[in-house]
């Protein structure tokens, strides 16, 4: 059986062709914000299943601190906001593969994500304290010493709270922070560290014990995450956050969400 | 991608590990002195069906043999301080064991003593013997010969189960490997190195336990079986 011969110009056809295709991805990602303009519908990846950032409510509606973020950035972009559901670990991912425009979830920030992906200006405190009963003195690490406090093993607070402990601290380390918190309820330990945002709901579900927050042993906020090589896009998420901070909304958020007030420095 | 062992990064923590291997045999003989001493007691008292402590030993027996121990455990560290009683991680784990080997060795020593033949009492009291004496030499004696490898099985159980103290912050040899683990990331290596500790305080608690009955509990003068 005879295979018809493409000509050689056919072959060139084919060939421009598919390198168009290839190439089509590149130049649409040249300029995410354009597109998100042109399209009219900017492309948020959220959380879905952590609360007080992300979760289903009653209603089965998303609701949380982020989804309200996210609406936010949709308004100041004045376009439709289209919300994709992302976990922790394929977050990054969605961005990196161009699947969703920008990160609003949770996200924290380190060295190794920052060779990835670009971070905005912060727009949300999450901070690890250490907690005691309201008349506990406890000003900072030094005030520790003697002091039994509890700890999640293994945590990035564990890590924190073990390089600023001084020598004569106590340190309990428990297995996961359900029993880190039932020692602090039940009088085991007189002191223990957790994240504001737990110990805020630990306050909301419990009067066995109050959690008054000491001093913070880790100050990881939350960042809009850019894909790389998106300047214009990523001014325009800082100036979104630095706005709503300034007028307050930010603010309203963090007193509807975590039931305390922005704090200045973030 | 092959996995690149690093048993160095383990032996880093040396000083956590003998520290733990240290308290878990510290909480195994306080455990199994008062958890032996309780058992006996029990067993004397269920065996002779001593009234009214023969109820409450035998509620006492079903209610611990039926639970598990992790249960009991987080009970009293974390139940009993509703109550005003507060005890530290330590206290916890060990009325922990006592009380669970105390269950477990009631039955056991029960079972000795009941396996006493009535004859070798009837030939003490015609010795002239008095009940104490009775007791101590043809009753309790000869029972924990019978019983002893089940007691240092028991004992061991208990020594094996006291890892499950590490959920409270009880700084032993399971605490010790959970610690190391969450430092280095090196879980193989790290649970081996504790295998092997736990394996080797397993045969040294019963290398101890069996020079114990040689030295304590087996008759004086041994004699042959044909003598016997």
């Amino acid at each position: 059986m005879k295979t018809p011969r493409r000509s050689f110009l056919q072959q060139l056809a084919f060939g421009l062709m598919a390198g168009a295709v290839l190439s089509q991805p590149l130049v649409a990602r040249a300029d995410v914000l354009d597109n998100i303009h042109k399209n009219g519908v900017v492309r948020i990846a959220i959380p879905q299943d952590f609360p007080p950032f992300g979760s289903l409510g009653p209603d089965l509606k998303l609701r949380g601190y982020d989804i309200d973020m996210a609406n936010l950035v949709g308004q100041e972009l004045g376009v439709k906001v289209e919300l994709i559901p992302v976990t922790s670990t394929n977050r990054i991912p969605y961005l990196t593969t161009g699947k969703a425009d920008l990160v609003i979830s949770s996200l924290g920030k380190n060295a190794e994500r920052a060779k990835v992906i670009d971070f905005s200006a912060p727009y949300v405190p999450f901070v690890k304290s250490v907690f005691g009963p309201e008349d506990a003195k406890i000003a900072g690490p030094a005030d520790l010493t003697g002091k039994v406090v509890g700890v999640t093993r293994g945590s990035t607070e564990d890590l924190s709270l073990t390089k600023l402990a001084p020598a004569g601290t106590i340190i309990k380390r428990y297995e996961d922070n359900n029993a880190t918190i039932s020692s602090y309820l039940t009088g085991q330990v007189q002191l223990v560290t957790l994240g504001n945002i737990v110990a805020n709901s630990v306050n909301a579900m419990t009067k066995l014990r109050r959690l008054s927050a000491k001093f913070p042993v880790e100050d990881t906020p939350c960042y809009i995450g850019v894909a790389k090589g998106e300047p214009a896009l990523l001014a325009k998420m800082n100036e979104i956050v630095a706005k709503a901070k300034a007028d307050g909304r930010l603010n309203e958020f963090s007193l509807r969400w975590l039931q305390s007030p922005l704090p200045k420095n973030l | 991608m092959a996995y690149q062992f690093d048993f160095p990064a383990v032996f880093d923590y040396t000083d956590a590990l003998v520290t733990g291997a240290g308290v878990t045999l510290g909480l195994t003989l306080v455990g199994a002195l008062l958890g032996g001493a309780l058992g006996t007691l029990g067993g004397v008292v269920r065996a002779w069906r001593i009234h009214p402590l023969d109820w409450a030993f035998r509620l006492y027996v079903e209610v611990i043999r039926n639970t598990p121990f992790l249960v009991q455990l987080l009970f009293i560290f974390f139940g009993l301080p509703s109550l005003g009683v507060q005890i530290n991680e330590w206290q916890a784990s060990i009325l922990t064991m006592v009380v669970n080997l105390g269950a477990y060795t009631t039955e056991i020593i029960r079972a000795g003593i009941e396996a006493t033949p009535r004859g070798q009492i009837e030939a003490a009291q015609s010795l002239a013997m008095n009940r104490w004496q009775t007791f101590r030499h043809v009753v309790l004696r000869p029972s924990l010969q019978r019983v002893w490898p089940a007691l240092s099985s028991q004992v061991i159980i208990v020594m094996l189960g006291s890892a499950v103290c590490s959920q409270i912050a009880t700084e032993d040899l399971t605490f010790a490997a959970n610690f190391i683990q969450s430092r280095n990331f090196r879980a193989f290596e790290t649970y081996l190195v504790v295998t092997f500790l736990y394996f080797l305080l397993a045969l040294l608690t019963r290398q101890l336990l069996n020079w114990v009955g040689r030295r304590f509990v087996a008759p004086r003068r041994p004699c042959s079986p044909e003598v016997r």
